[in-house]
C-alpha cells in the first residue's frame, strides 16, 4: 500500500488535569481512503477532527502529512492541503457575500491572496453554474444571492463544494447534513458521495447515522472513550452489520 | 447661501471619516473607538508640523502614518493581546490624548498665516467656503475609488471574508489577525487623514476636537443606510458621502432653529440615535409604505 496522507502517531490531547480526550490514537489515511466515523458524543470525535485541522494542538504523539511532522503547524498553514465541512451551515459560507464570492474566496484555499483583482468573470459564473447545478437543489439559480438568505441546504451544499474547490489532500466532514432535514440531509450526502467518489477524493466523514456510515465510504472506525475501538475496511467494512457495529458503544 | 455650500463643505470632508469607519463598522463588524484618539492624533500631526514650517503635503502625510500607527496598536491589543475591541480602542484613544499634548504642546494650534492644503492657487479664485467642496471631492473621488478598486481584489475579499465569518476565514487560510489590523490601520490613517484635513481647513488644531467623532462618522454610515436601504457596496460607499452632507445640513436646520454650538454634540447623539431606530419604528408603525424602503444592516 502507498504511504498515507495523514497519519497520527499515538495522538494524545489532554483537558484540564488528566482527562484525556483523545488516547494514543494511531491511524494512517491512505489516499482515496472514504472513512466513516461513528461514536456517541464524547468519544472525541470532534477532537480528533480539531487535531487533523490543527485547530487543537496535540498534548503528545505526532501528526504527519507526507512523513512530514506537522504536529505544530498552525491550522490557516494545513489549509493548503486540508479542507472541512461544519455541521453548522453558518460556519462554513460567508453571509454577505454571494454564493458565486464565496465560491471564488474558496478558489485560494490556502493561497497568498493578492492586490490582484478577484476576476469574476462571464465564464466564471459559468463554470460556477455547472458545478453547482451538480447538487441538484437549485443552487446554480441563486449566484448572485447572499448565502445568508440560502435555505440549510443549499447553504451545506455551497459549504461542501467550496471545500473542494481546490482539491484538498484530505477532506474532513463533520457531521455536515446533521442539521439539516432527513431529505434534504439525504440528498446532499448521496451528492458528497458521489463528488468524492468521482474526484477519488480522501474523506473522514462523522456521522450519527449508522446505516449512513456503513453504506457509505471504503473504510469505518468506531470511536469510544478517546480511542479507535473498530478500523475495518472494505469487504470486512461491508460484511460488518449494525447489530455488529452497536456492540462497539458499549462501554 | 453660503452656509449652505459651508455644510456641503463640511459634509464632503466630514465623508471621509463616514467611510474610514464603514470599513471596521460594517465589514470587520465592530466598533472601534481608536478614532476618536486618531482624528486629534492626526490633527495635531498635521498641524504640529505645519506651524513649524513643514511643507503641508508632507504634513498630512505624516498624520496618516500615525493614523496607521494607533491602528495597529489597537490592532495588536486586540488580536495578540486578547482584549476586547472596545477596550483596546479606549486605551488606544486614551493614550492619544497625552500624546496629542506632547505633539501640541498646548491644548491647540492656530494655523493663522501659515500655508495649508487649501493655499493651492487654483482654490483661491473660488467663492468663499467652495474650496472645501472642491477638495473634498478630489480627496472622495480618489478614496471612494481606491477602497472599490481595493476590496475587489483577492485582498479585499479576504478582508471582507473576515469580518463577515471570521472562522470560515481561517479554514480556507486567510490570516484573520492580518485582514483584522490592516483593517484597523487603514481606517485609523483615514481618521487621522481626515483630521489633519479638517484642522487645516479650520485653521487650528485643538485637544478637544476628537470627542463626539464616532457618532457624526457613524451618522454619516447609519443615514446614508436609513436613506437608500438595499445597495451593493460599492453604492454603499457614496451613499455615506450623501449621508454625511444630510447630517450636516440637518445641524445647519438644527443650529438655524436657535440651539447653540455648546448643544452639537447632544444634537449629534440624537440625530444619530433617531437615525437608528427609524428602521424598527417604521417596522412597528407600519409606515413601510410611506416612506422608503431602507435601513438594513446587511450588505
Amino acid at each position: 500500500m502507498t504511504n498515507p496522507v495523514i497519519a497520527l502517531k499515538q495522538a494524545t490531547v489532554t483537558v484540564g488535569q488528566n482527562t484525556d480526550i483523545l488516547k494514543q490514537v494511531d491511524l494512517d489515511i491512505y489516499p482515496g481512503d472514504f472513512i466513516t466515523i461513528l461514536g456517541t458524543n464524547g468519544a472525541g470525535k470532534s477532537t480528533l477532527f480539531n487535531s487533523i485541522s490543527g485547530d487543537l494542538t496535540l498534548s503528545s504523539g505526532q501528526i504527519l502529512h507526507h512523513d512530514r511532522d506537522i504536529t505544530q503547524v498552525p491550522a490557516v498553514k494545513r489549509t493548503r492541503f486540508i479542507a472541512r465541512v461544519f455541521q453548522d451551515p453558518k460556519m462554513g459560507t460567508a453571509p454577505r457575500m454571494t454564493v458565486a464570492e464565496n465560491l471564488l474566496l474558496a478558489e485560494k484555499r490556502g493561497q497568498r491572496r493578492t492586490l490582484r483583482n478577484r476576476h469574476l468573470t462571464a465564464n466564471k459564473l459559468a463554470q460556477y453554474y455547472d458545478m453547482t447545478k451538480q447538487m441538484g437543489n437549485n443552487l446554480e439559480d441563486r449566484l448572485q444571492t447572499a448565502a445568508g438568505a440560502l435555505s440549510g441546504g443549499q447553504r451545506q451544499a455551497l459549504s461542501f463544494l467550496m471545500s473542494i474547490q481546490v482539491k484538498p489532500e484530505l477532506l474532513l466532514l463533520d457531521e455536515h447534513t446533521a442539521a439539516l432535514d432527513p431529505k434534504t440531509a439525504a440528498q446532499l450526502l448521496h451528492a458528497t458521495n458521489q463528488q468524492v467518489t468521482e474526484n477519488q477524493l480522501t474523506a473522514l466523514m462523522i456521522t450519527h447515522n449508522l446505516k449512513d456510515a456503513l453504506q457509505y465510504g471504503n473504510r469505518l472506525l468506531i470511536l469510544n472513550a478517546g480511542k479507535i475501538v473498530l478500523d475495518v475496511r472494505d469487504e470486512a467494512k461491508k460484511a460488518l452489520t449494525e447489530q455488529e457495529a452497536l456492540s462497539y458503544f458499549v462501554n | 447661501m453660503s452656509i449652505v455650500v459651508s455644510s456641503i463643505a463640511q459634509g464632503l470632508l466630514w465623508a471621509v471619516l463616514g467611510l474610514a469607519l464603514y470599513l471596521t463598522f460594517r465589514i470587520l463588524n465592530f466598533a472601534d473607538l481608536t478614532v476618536e484618539g486618531s482624528f486629534p492624533l492626526g490633527a495635531a500631526t498635521a498641524v504640529a508640523l505645519i506651524a513649524h514650517g513643514t511643507n503641508p503635503y508632507l504634513a498630512t502625510l505624516a498624520a496618516i502614518a500615525i493614523g496607521a500607527l494607533a491602528g495597529l496598536v489597537t490592532g495588536l491589543l486586540y488580536t495578540k493581546g486578547k482584549i476586547p475591541v472596545l477596550l483596546a480602542g479606549i486605551l488606544v484613544m486614551t493614550a492619544c490624548l497625552s500624546i496629542n499634548l506632547r505633539i501640541m504642546g498646548a491644548a491647540n494650534i492656530s494655523l493663522l498665516n501659515q500655508e495649508t492644503i487649501f493655499s493651492a492657487s487654483f482654490l483661491q479664485d473660488l467663492p468663499k467656503y467652495f474650496d472645501g467642496v472642491v477638495v473634498g471631492l478630489i480627496i472622495l473621488t480618489v478614496l471612494i475609488s481606491t477602497l472599490i478598486w481595493f476590496l475587489q481584489t483577492e485582498l479585499g475579499q479576504a478582508f471582507i471574508a473576515t469580518g463577515d465569518n471570521a472562522k470560515m476565514a481561517a479554514a480556507f487560510g486567510i490570516k484573520t489577525d492580518q485582514m483584522t489590523i490592516m483593517g484597523l490601520m487603514v481606517s485609523n490613517a483615514l481618521i487621522a487623514f481626515g483630521g489633519a484635513v479638517i484642522a487645516q481647513n479650520n485653521g487650528f488644531a485643538d485637544i478637544n476636537m476628537g470627542i463626539g467623532i464616532v457618532v457624526i462618522a457613524l451618522a454619516s454610515i447609519i443615514i446614508g443606510e436609513v436613506c437608500f436601504g438595499e445597495l451593493s457596496l460599492n453604492q454603499r460607499l457614496v451613499a455615506i458621502v450623501v449621508g454625511s452632507i444630510i447630517y450636516r445640513l440637518v445641524l445647519l436646520a438644527v443650529l438655524q432653529l436657535g440651539f447653540s454650538t455648546n448643544d452639537l454634540n447632544l444634537i449629534s447623539s440624537i440625530i444619530l440615535a433617531i437615525a437608528m431606530i427609524l428602521p424598527q419604528a417604521r417596522h412597528y408603525l407600519k409606515l413601510d409604505g410611506i416612506l422608503s424602503r431602507g435601513g438594513n444592516a446587511h450588505d
